[in-house]
């Protein structure tokens, strides 16, 4: 089976939901117009990063109630798309989100359950953590979405695997920082390498969406990426700068290189389990 | 404890990405399309000014060059080149006789304060021009000079953006190689330029090669006092640079608001300046 990705990689207007759901339109065509079957937007694609008190103003439940899920979601049927978001609750809590939107319908919204509240991040402090993580059926298997922090702990990426996803997802709003003698810049580094460890971990397709653009004095890096269950990079978008960049994906890869490397047959999630209990209990 | 390596190389493509990126971004969200920059033929003027004709393209960018009778001569002809170079629209406003007027009242003038004097008039100059040009004010200060406080506050600490403040002197210098500075600019003495033979490094008592690597291990790597001591920096030295970055950090902050209401400018009140935008 093939899945032909497009990773959207944006600059997104802070607060500005009407510039950036046209934005997502216009590059959701583009997509289609290049046969693509699912698009990837980056995290908070819809809103902006730094939203601060701009929060309770952006914020929306993923339904058709909402002017942007019933435009997107009537995008979504003939084109999958994951959108960032800031959703809300019904008893009014807030989080950074990213939705599964396929055929009409929305099929998955995963609440980012790692926000970064330290350095140069201040999310803990205007959103509430998701707590959850799972993977859910697309029509090209099973598939699991990550938000940025979400897989700077390895955990989130564990817990999909073991759960059946091999699709991951990841969507980011990843400050670019750490300059030095290198031509990409430390968190760039740092990002791509673990993105490409995790595809070899879990011999899974491993996806991710960066934006960029900057937000006062921050800059956002893009150089989004795919890579297959053999950690090969099919394809990776320019930095700093806006691209919609397609990546074919073979699905059958997967099962060629789990007969190689069985290493989802042989892990131990029990003995994984039984250690964390008794850890936990310490 | 071991010596550490202290590297501030950068890779000089990404620093220009990044920054002309940055300047054209946050002046065009601002509303603008041109930048000005008050041009001391000196390192970081001269880097500022050739990363916003990189970012706007050089019809947009002016040069202000704004001499007071005790600077340099080089100064002038340094901007001149670069000027001539770059191909900005440039203008050249002498302080002297503002400086002097500022002095009417009291002939005792210090050094110290004269050389404030002028820090800000010529900020008044820039923001004046800014208006003219209808382009924003581009700071010049860069991260060794913050961190001191080897800056004057309102003079020139005040600009719309800060696109160098996250480089270290010596990291400017590497930039300005690579944007084609002239090396009569790049290999000079860093000056304030306030009074005839004045250097930065002779006022601070260290050489920014020295102190750059110092500030990069305590800021930067976190390290302890103790830690830069123990890998080879002299007590004294530490001591007085901690202090210098201590006791400048109204400097490199708005000032604060005194809280009464339950939202408050600054405490609880949080927004970018990219609101909207």
């Amino acid at each position: 089976m093939q899945l032909r990705l497009a990773l959207a990689q944006i600059a997104t207007a802070l607060g500005d939901v009407s510039a950036n759901l046209e934005k997502h339109i216009q590059l959701i065509k583009a997509a289609r117009s290049e046969k693509a079957d699912l698009i990837l937007f980056p995290e908070l694609s819809l809103t902006g990063y730094v939203l601060q008190d701009i929060v309770p103003t952006v914020a929306s439940a993923a339904d058709e109630d909402n002017r942007e899920f019933r435009v997107l979601l009537r995008e979504s049927r003939d084109l999958d798309i994951v959108v960032g978001f800031v959703d809300e609750d019904s008893r009014h809590r807030f989080y950074i989100a990213s939705a599964y939107l396929s055929g009409g319908k929305i099929l998955h919204v995963h609440r980012k359950v790692y926000l970064p509240t330290y350095g140069l991040f201040d999310e803990g402090r205007f959103f509430a953590p998701g707590d959850s993580v799972r993977s859910f059926a697309t029509r090209f298997g099973s598939a699991g979405i990550l938000i940025c922090e979400d897989f700077w702990h390895a955990s989130p990426p564990y817990l999909l695997w073991l759960d059946g996803a091999d699709l991951m997802l990841f969507a980011s709003a990843s400050p670019g920082r750490g300059l030095n003698e290198r031509d990409r810049l430390e968190s760039a580094w740092w990002v791509e390498s673990v993105n490409q460890s995790y595809a070899n971990l879990f011999t899974s397709f491993v996806a991710h969406s960066n934006r960029v653009g900057f937000e006062d004095g921050l800059n956002f890096w893009g150089g989004s990426t795919v890579f297959d269950p053999g950690g090969q990079r099919l394809a990776h978008g320019p930095y700093f700068q806006e691209g919609l960049t397609f990546a074919d994906l073979d699905l059958n890869q997967t099962r060629r290189t789990r007969a190689r490397l069985p290493l989802l047959r042989d892990e131990r999630p029990g003995l994984v389990q039984k250690e964390l209990e008794r850890i936990l209990s310490k | 404890m071991k010596r550490v390596k202290v590297d501030l190389t950068i890779h000089p493509d990404v620093a220009r990405t990044i920054l002309t990126g940055f300047i054209r971004s946050e002046i065009s969200r601002a509303g603008f399309e041109r930048g000005v920059v008050g041009l001391s033929g000196g390192l970081d003027s001269a880097v500022a000014l050739a990363l916003a004709v990189d970012a706007l393209g050089a019809a947009n960018v002016l040069a202000v060059r704004m001499p007071h009778r005790d600077s340099s001569p080089d100064s002038l002809e340094h901007a001149q080149l670069l000027i001539d170079q770059f191909g900005v629209k440039s203008t050249t406003i002498d302080i002297s006789p503002i400086v002097d007027a500022c002095q009417l009242h009291d002939a005792k003038m210090s050094r110290g304060r004269r050389a404030s004097i002028m820090a800000r008039t010529r900020m008044i100059l820039l923001y004046d021009q800014s208006r003219v040009f209808r382009g924003l004010v581009l700071g010049t200060s860069n991260k060794s000079e913050m961190l001191l406080g080897y800056t004057t506050l309102w003079g020139d600490m005040a600009a719309a953006i800060h696109p160098l403040g996250d480089l270290y002197k010596t990291q400017v210098r590497q930039l300005a190689r690579a944007l084609q500075v002239p090396a009569a600019i790049v290999d000079k003495a860093p000056s304030a330029d306030f009074w005839a033979g004045q250097t930065d490094e002779g006022q601070l008592g260290f050489t920014y090669e020295r102190v750059d690597q110092l500030l990069f291990l305590l800021v930067d790597r976190r390290f302890l006092p103790s830690e830069c001591v123990a890998v080879g920096f002299e007590k004294s030295f530490v001591d007085k640079v901690t202090e210098l970055i201590r006791s400048n950090q109204f400097k490199r902050m708005m000032p604060p608001i005194a809280k009464l209401s339950n939202r408050t400018i600054g405490y609880d009140f949080l927004y970018l300046r990219d609101w909207g935008t």
